[in-house]
Formats: C-alpha cells, structure tokens, sequence
C-alpha cells in the first residue's frame, strides 16, 4: 500500500506539472502575443481550457492532500521554511483563477476586462515561477533549518540562483506545454501558425533556461550532473528527451496534434524523471545533510493503508469521468 | 499585532471567506436541478433562463470557493505546522475522500457548464445534480474533520506521542453527526435565504417579474425547510456540547457558576473579572432542559475549570446569542412563508412579506460564521481538544502579521468584486434574456 500511495503522489505531481502547467502556460502565451492577435488567442484559449482548468488544478490539491496526510512531517517542514513562495505561490493562484472565470463571466464587458486580463496573465507568470522555485528550493539543499536568523531560516533557502533558475525553467516549459495543447485546438490556419511558432520560441527557452539552471547548480553545489549523467536512469531519460525533442521539431511542421501532445507531454516527463530519480526518496533535501526521506518519513500503517485505498476507489471513480470530460471538449465550440 | 494572534485571525479569515462560497457552491446546484427540471418537464423557458442564469452565478462562487480552499489546505501547514504533523495522518481521512468528491464535483461542473447542445438532456441535467451532490459531501467530510478537533478520537496519547491510530474512528468521532447534519442545514438555510432575498429584491422592484417569482419560490421553500429544521438540530449539537465540552457550553452560556437548574441567559454582558453576567434576562431552569433533558440537572460552570484552560467567554457568548436570535428569527419567517403558500397566498405580492425576506438577505451568513465563532473559540485554547494548544501548534516565523495584512487586503477586494459581478449579473437579466418574450409579462 505504501508504494500505491508514492505512486499516486508522483502521478499526481507529474498531472499537475503537465495539465496545470499547460493551464498557466496559455496565461503566458497571452502574455507574448503581440495585441492584434490577442482576442483571437484569447478565444482559443478559452474554449481549450474552460473547461478543464478547474480539474487539472486539483492534482495539486490530490498532491498536498497525500503530503498532509501520508507525510506529515515533510509536509510541516516545507511549510515553515517555504512559508514565503509558498504564499506567494497561492496568491498567484487566488489571482489567476478568479479572474480567468470573473473575466468571461462579467455580465458587462467593459474597460474591468483589461484590469482582468493583466491579473490574469502576471499570475500565469508568477504562480509557475514560484512553484518552480519551491521545487527548485526542495532538491537543493539550502533550506536551513538550524538557522537562527530571519534571512537565512526563511528567506536564502528559497531565494537563490539555483531555485529562481528553476523557476523561470519551469516557465518555460508550460509556455511550451501550453502552445503544444493549443495548436490542436485552434481551428483556422493562421492561428495554428501563430502557436507552432511560439511553440518553438518556448522550447528554445527552455533549453536556454535549463543551461542557465546547470549553470547555476555548479555554482550552488547541487550535483544535478551527476544526478543526470552519472545514473543510467537519469541518462536514459536525458537521452529519451532530447531525441522525442528532434521528432517533435520535425512534426511540428507537419502538425501532426495528438503525437505533438504525446510527444511533449512525453518530454517533461522525462525531464521530471532525470531531476528527481536519482535522488528519490529523498524528497526534502536539508542544508545540514540530513535529508528527508519519504521512507522514514510516512505515516503510520494504519494511515497509509486506508489513505492507499481511498486514492484507488477515487480513481476507480474519478478516471472514467475525467477521461470523458477531456474527450468531450476536445475542440469544443460552444458558450 | 502578536504573530499568535495574527495566525489565528489569518486562519478564521480564511475559513470565514470560503465558507460562504462553499456554501452557496454546495447549495445552488440543487436550486439549478430543480429549476433545470422543471424547464426539461414543462418545456417552459423561463425554467431555462434562470438555470442559466444561476449557473453563471455558480461558476463565479465555484472558483473561488476553490481557490479559496486550496489556500486552505496549504495554510494548515503555513500556519499550524506543529498541529499537522500530528494530526495529519490521524484526521487526514475525510480530507482524502474529499479529493474525490470535489475531483468529481470539478469534473462534473465541466459537464454541466459546457454541455448544453452536447449531452444528452437529462446526463446534462444529472451532471448538475452531481455537482450538488459532490459539493454537500465535500461539506460534510470537511466538518468531519473539524469535530476531530473538537472530539478527538482514533488514536492513544500516550506521553505525547499519537499511537495506535486509527483514520476511520477518527473520522466518525461523537461530534461529527451532529456538527455536519447543522452545517448542512446551514448551508441551505443561509444560501436559501440570500437568494430567495435578492429575488424578492427585483420583486419589489418591479422587474421581470415571471422570472423572479419562480426563483424566489424555488429558494425560499429550501431555505425554509432548513430553517424550520435548524432549531431542532442545534438542539441536538447543544446537548452534545454538554457532554463533550463542558467549558464550551459553559462559555456560550456564559456560566460561571456550576448550578442545578441552570438559567438559560438571554443577552447579557459577561465580566471576566467579577465572573457576573450584567444586563441579562434569566429563563430558570431552561439551561439545564436543554443541556440535559432535566430541570434540575446540574449544568458545569467555568468554575470547573482552571483559568488557563477557559475559552474566551464573551466571544463564545455574543457570538452564540447571534446565532440563536437569527436562527429563531428565520424559523419565524419560515413559518410565515408557510402560511402564505398554503392559506394567504396574496401575501406572497406583499411588500411587507417581500421586504421581509430581503432584510434576511445577510442574517443566514451571519448566522453561519458566528455559529463557527461559537465552534472554534469555544474550543480554545486548544487546537485539539484536551490534547494540544494552539499555541504549541503556530508556526515559527515572525511576522505573520504582515501575511495576515496582505490576505485580508486580497480576500476583501475579491468580495467586493464578487458583489460588483453578481449586481452586474442581475442587472443584466433583461438584456442577457429578451429574447424570451414570457420574461417581462406580469403575473
Ligand atoms: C444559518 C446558520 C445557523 C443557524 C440559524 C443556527 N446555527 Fe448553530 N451553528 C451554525 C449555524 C447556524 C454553524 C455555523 O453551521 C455551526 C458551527 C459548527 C457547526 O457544526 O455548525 C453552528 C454551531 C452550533 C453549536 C456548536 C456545535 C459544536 O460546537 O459542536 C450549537 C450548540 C448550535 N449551533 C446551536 C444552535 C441553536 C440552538 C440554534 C437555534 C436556533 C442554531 N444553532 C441556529
Ligand atoms: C468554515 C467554517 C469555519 C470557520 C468560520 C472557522 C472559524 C475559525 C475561527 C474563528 C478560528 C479562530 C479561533 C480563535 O482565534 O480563537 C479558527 C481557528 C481554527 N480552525 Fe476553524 N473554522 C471553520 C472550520 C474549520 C475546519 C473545517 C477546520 C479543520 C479541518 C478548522 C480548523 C481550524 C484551525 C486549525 C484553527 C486554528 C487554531 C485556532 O485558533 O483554533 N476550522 N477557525
Ligand atoms: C466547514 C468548513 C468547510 C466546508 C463546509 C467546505 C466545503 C467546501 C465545498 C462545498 C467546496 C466546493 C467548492 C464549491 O463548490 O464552491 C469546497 C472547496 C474546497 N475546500 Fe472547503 N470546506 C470547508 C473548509 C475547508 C478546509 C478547512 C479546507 C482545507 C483544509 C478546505 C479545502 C477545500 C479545497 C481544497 C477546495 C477546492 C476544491 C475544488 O477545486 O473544487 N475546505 N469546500
């Protein structure tokens, strides 16, 4: 049952890397596109993810949830010496997701749109930003909890080259997830031209930015190269995004839709894979050394026992449906 | 502003934010079925319109009810590290079931928003009920939850470690029937309320008048019923209180004394200092009916308690008078509304009767969060009762003032705004819907 709870708090972490990061990253594709293809855009965007945004936020929820719940004590200890991003992280989501709804449900639709679509498109730039940093924050050892002063308990842990470099990584890649997912939605030739392009933008970003995070792990010490290149998991993983990366370039002319999402979603996964397998169950690495392991670190029998089956009779529930809704909406059309 | 104090008001601010988009977001699928029904089985279009209508409406509260509750879930920890280190693997059941419910809630509002010409009619009108459905047991997993706190149950504390635990007993500890039969009630009642208040509203106004008539009936006969049954249950909790928490039931009463034939006190001011109740009107006797089904049982005061393990009295006290006058007040208005829908319906053209239901609009709210002032001061000072403090389970990082400051700034301009919406929602009602000629005749 244990590892039936590990394996649904990694799908759900995954889920929301893929489905909630493409969902913040239609906010930053509207955020590049140049004004007089905003509305178009904007259209798209809305019919792809209306109707879906609220359940790809869940797997957040599903994850914390596991945390909270199977291990408590990572859980109390990313609160404390997170506290910042983390709040930071959840006003950004406040923001975006309310004014993503407030924007389309305003009965009047007057000047309060711009108020809306700013909030929207900053809070689709920040929330991945700072979850990017947490995660960044999480595997790199700065976090001190030995600290005595304000600055080094809860600020340098979270804040530095190593983490932000994370963070504008993960940015990048939900520009790129998100352009993916909407060229198979936008239905007229232009526009499916318009995403393909920022399509490409957004992966040259993501390798640029994921140099800039190599970089920044010589600087910082963390053994990210090694995690990588020196583990044959990590490798294999490296090796399988890079060449899904070259098929992709090539059938993004031909824009082939459903292989381009499989192929990117494909992508990240892995890049996920080479990040964390080599460090795993280490999930909350301290700056005294003393890492946290999620082995050491569970809940009692009892607790994952009952916590494994209820997440299997939710999903015996909760796939069907979801798979439906997903089938259903693709290229919906409709108010 | 101490970081105690701050963390503790952060987190009823939050909790009283959500709680109110919880609730109109577990209630108002149910409206939207019934009216949704009614259109499938008359064909008649107004029926249509004010689905929709309420459906926009609900997908304003939906979100941030849902974003407010994701704040939730990482605030426990922000706030309260110490307390869900222990307390998560002990009470963390309801909140994994809960995943499942509002997974299939989201799913199912998907369904229910963007399928109009795409479902079959009644999947689409069944995806709706889903959506309730989910919603109220969401609710009711949630406040099963909470009565852990209040009555802890599923583990042994032994020299302050938690062994032997057990998810499902502490799910369904002594207090969580009672807790969640009066919550739900109060979800329906308090949204009921609202509702049926800003419909009468446009009534008094003159406008669209077919089409607010028939919203109003559909939210005051749910409200009513709930608000009729209200009373009964609190009944119930009351006693319960009695058993579980004796200084809490002393607090709300503002007890200091223990007595047999314990007074019910209405209204009163409680002094600390000379442990007396100034300015009260006293019922003999009625106290300890209530508590205990017996005239003359004895009722524990405060004095059973030593100072440092008392609630804040006259918090617990005022907010519970709140509650109670606003429950008997909508009890009386129910009763009203009976009247006139089985024997005077001319009153339900009344200004009078429509004022009445108008002047509602706020009290089932206010009813609902003091009630969970009632609750969760009435609890302190411990965060699990009998067991920890809440001042052992704070987090250690200075200056959550600050975090308070910016949270109550977002979470005031986002109510603000919601209000400017739902007036610009009904403003637009005869815009949004003239093409449906029915809508501006008069009864
Ligand atoms: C519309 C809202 C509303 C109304 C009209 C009432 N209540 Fe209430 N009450 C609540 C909304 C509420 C609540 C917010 O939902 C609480 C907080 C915790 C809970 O389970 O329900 C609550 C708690 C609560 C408690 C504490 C329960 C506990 O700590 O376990 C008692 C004893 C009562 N109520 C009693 C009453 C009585 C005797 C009422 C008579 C009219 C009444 N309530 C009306
Ligand atoms: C939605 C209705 C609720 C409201 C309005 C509410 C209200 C409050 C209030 C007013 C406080 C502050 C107490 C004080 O300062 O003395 C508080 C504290 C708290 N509540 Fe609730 N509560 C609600 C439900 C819940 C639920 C469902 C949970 C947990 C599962 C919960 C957990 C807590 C915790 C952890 C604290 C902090 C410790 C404390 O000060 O007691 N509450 N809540
Ligand atoms: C008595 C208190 C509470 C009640 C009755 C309640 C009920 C609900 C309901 C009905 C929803 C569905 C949202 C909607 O339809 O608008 C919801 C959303 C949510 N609640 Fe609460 N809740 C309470 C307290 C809490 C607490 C203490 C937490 C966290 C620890 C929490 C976490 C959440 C989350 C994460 C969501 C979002 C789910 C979604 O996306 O649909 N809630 N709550």
């Amino acid at each position: 049952m244990e590892s039936v709870v590990l394996i649904f708090l990694c799908v759900s972490i995954l889920l929301y890397f893929l489905l909630g990061g493409a969902d913040f990253g239609a906010g930053i594709v509207e955020l590049l596109t140049s004004r007089k293809n905003l509305s178009k855009t904007r259209k798209t965007m809305y019919h792809a993810i209306g109707p879906v945004w609220e359940a790809n936020h869940m797997w957040l929820i599903i994850a914390v949830v596991i945390l909270f719940v199977g291990f408590p004590v990572i859980y109390s200890t990313m609160s404390v010496y997170l506290h910042i991003p983390l709040a930071i992280m959840l006003i950004g989501i406040i923001a975006r997701g309310t004014a993503f709804v407030f924007r389309h449900y305003d009965a009047v639709k007057d000047s309060m749109q711009q108020t809306y679509n700013r909030i929207f498109v900053y809070s689709s730039f920040i929330t991945p930003l700072f979850l990017g940093i947490i995660a960044g924050s999480v595997i790199s050892r700065h976090i001190d909890t030995g600290a005595t002063d304000f600055a080094s308990a809860y600020i340098w842990g979270w804040l530095n080259g190593f983490s932000v470099s994370v963070g504008l990584f993960t940015v990048a890649l939900c520009g790129f997830l998100a352009a993916i997912y909407l060229i198979g939605e936008s239905d007229d030739h232009a526009d499916r031209k318009r995403f393909i392009r920022k399509a490409k933008q957004m992966n040259l970003a993501a390798v640029a930015s994921g140099c800039v995070v190599f970089i920044f792990a010589e600087q910082d010490e963390v053994p990210l190269r090694t995690w990588i290149f020196e583990n044959p998991v990590g490798l294999s993983a490296v090796i399988a995004a890079t060449l899904s990366l070259v098929a992709l370039w090539y059938l993004l002319l031909r824009g082939k839709t459903t292989v381009l999402r499989i192929l990117a979603g494909f992508q990240v996964t892995m890049i996920l894979l080479a990040i964390s397998y080599a460090h795993f169950p280490y999930f909350l690495r301290l700056k005294n050394g003393r890492d946290l392991s999620l082995y050491e670190h569970m809940a009692p029998e009892k607790t994952m026992q009952t916590l494994g089956i209820a997440l299997l009779a939710g999903s015996v529930l909760i796939l069907p449906f979801l798979g439906y809704l997903f089938y259903s909406f693709q290229r919906s059309t409709e108010d | 502003m101490d970081d105690f104090l701050a963390a503790r008001s952060q987190m009823a601010l939050s909790l009283g934010f959500h709680i109110i988009y919880a609730c109109i977001g577990m209630v108002m699928p149910f409206f939207m079925a019934v009216s949704h029904y009614k259109w499938l089985r008359t064909g008649n279009d107004v029926y249509k319109d004010l689905t929709k209508a309420w459906s926009k409406g609900v997908a304003i509260f939906f979100a941030t009810g849902a974003v407010s509750g994701t704040v939730l879930s990482f605030e426990l920890g922000l706030l309260w590290p110490e307390f869900m280190k222990h307390a998560g693997p002990i009470f963390g059941m309801p909140f994994s079931l809960e995943g499942t419910a509002f997974f299939i809630e989201a799913i199912a509002l998907g369904f229910f928003l963007y399928g109009w010409q795409k479902l079959n009619r009644w999947f689409h009108w069944f995806t709706g009920l889903v959506v309730g459905m989910s919603g109220l047991a969401s609710g009711i997993l949630v406040v099963a939850a909470n009565a852990w706190m209040n009555s802890p149950a599923g583990f042994d504390f032994v020299n302050g470690k938690y062994l032997n635990i057990d998810p499902m007993a502490a799910m369904f500890n002594r207090a969580w029937f009672s807790q969640a039969l009066h919550m739900t009630l109060a979800a329906f009642a308090s949204t009921g309320f609202a509702v049926a208040g800003v419909h009468a509203l446009m009534l008094l106004r003159n406008r669209e008048r077919v089409f607010h008539a028939k919203a109003f009936r559909i939210a005051a006969v749910f409200g009513c019923v709930a608000a009729m049954l209200q009373p009964l249950s609190g009944d119930i909790s009351a006693k319960d209180v009695a058993q579980r928490q004796p200084a809490k039931l002393a607090a709300m009463e503002a007890l200091y004394k223990t007595e047999r034939r314990a007074p019910l006190i209405i209204g009163g001011i409680p002094d600390d200092k000379t442990e007396r109740v100034n300015a009260k009107l006293e019922i003999p006797g009625l106290l300890s009916f209530m508590a205990h089904g017996d005239w003359n049982a004895e009722v524990k005061g405060l004095d059973q308690f030593p100072a440092n393990d008392r609630p804040p009295v006259a918090i617990t006290h005022y907010a519970f008078q709140v509650m109670v006058g606003i429950g008997t007040l909508l009890m009386a208005v129910s009763v009203l509304y009976f009247i006139a829908l089985i024997r005077k319906k001319s009153w339900l053209e009344r200004g009078w009767f429509l004022k009445l239901f108008v002047f509602a609009i706020p009290l089932g709210y206010i009813a609902l969060e003091a009630g969970w002032v009632v609750t969760e001061v009435g609890r302190q000072p411990w965060i699990i009762y009998n067991v920890m403090r809440t001042s052992e389970a704070v987090t250690p990082m200075p200056g959550i003032a600050w975090s308070f400051y910016i949270f109550s700034a977002i979470y005031l301009s986002l109510s603000l705004i919601v209000i400017f919406l739902l007036y610009r929602q009904i403003k637009m009602v005869p815009v949004l819907y003239s093409s449906n000629p029915d809508l501006n005749k008069t009864t």
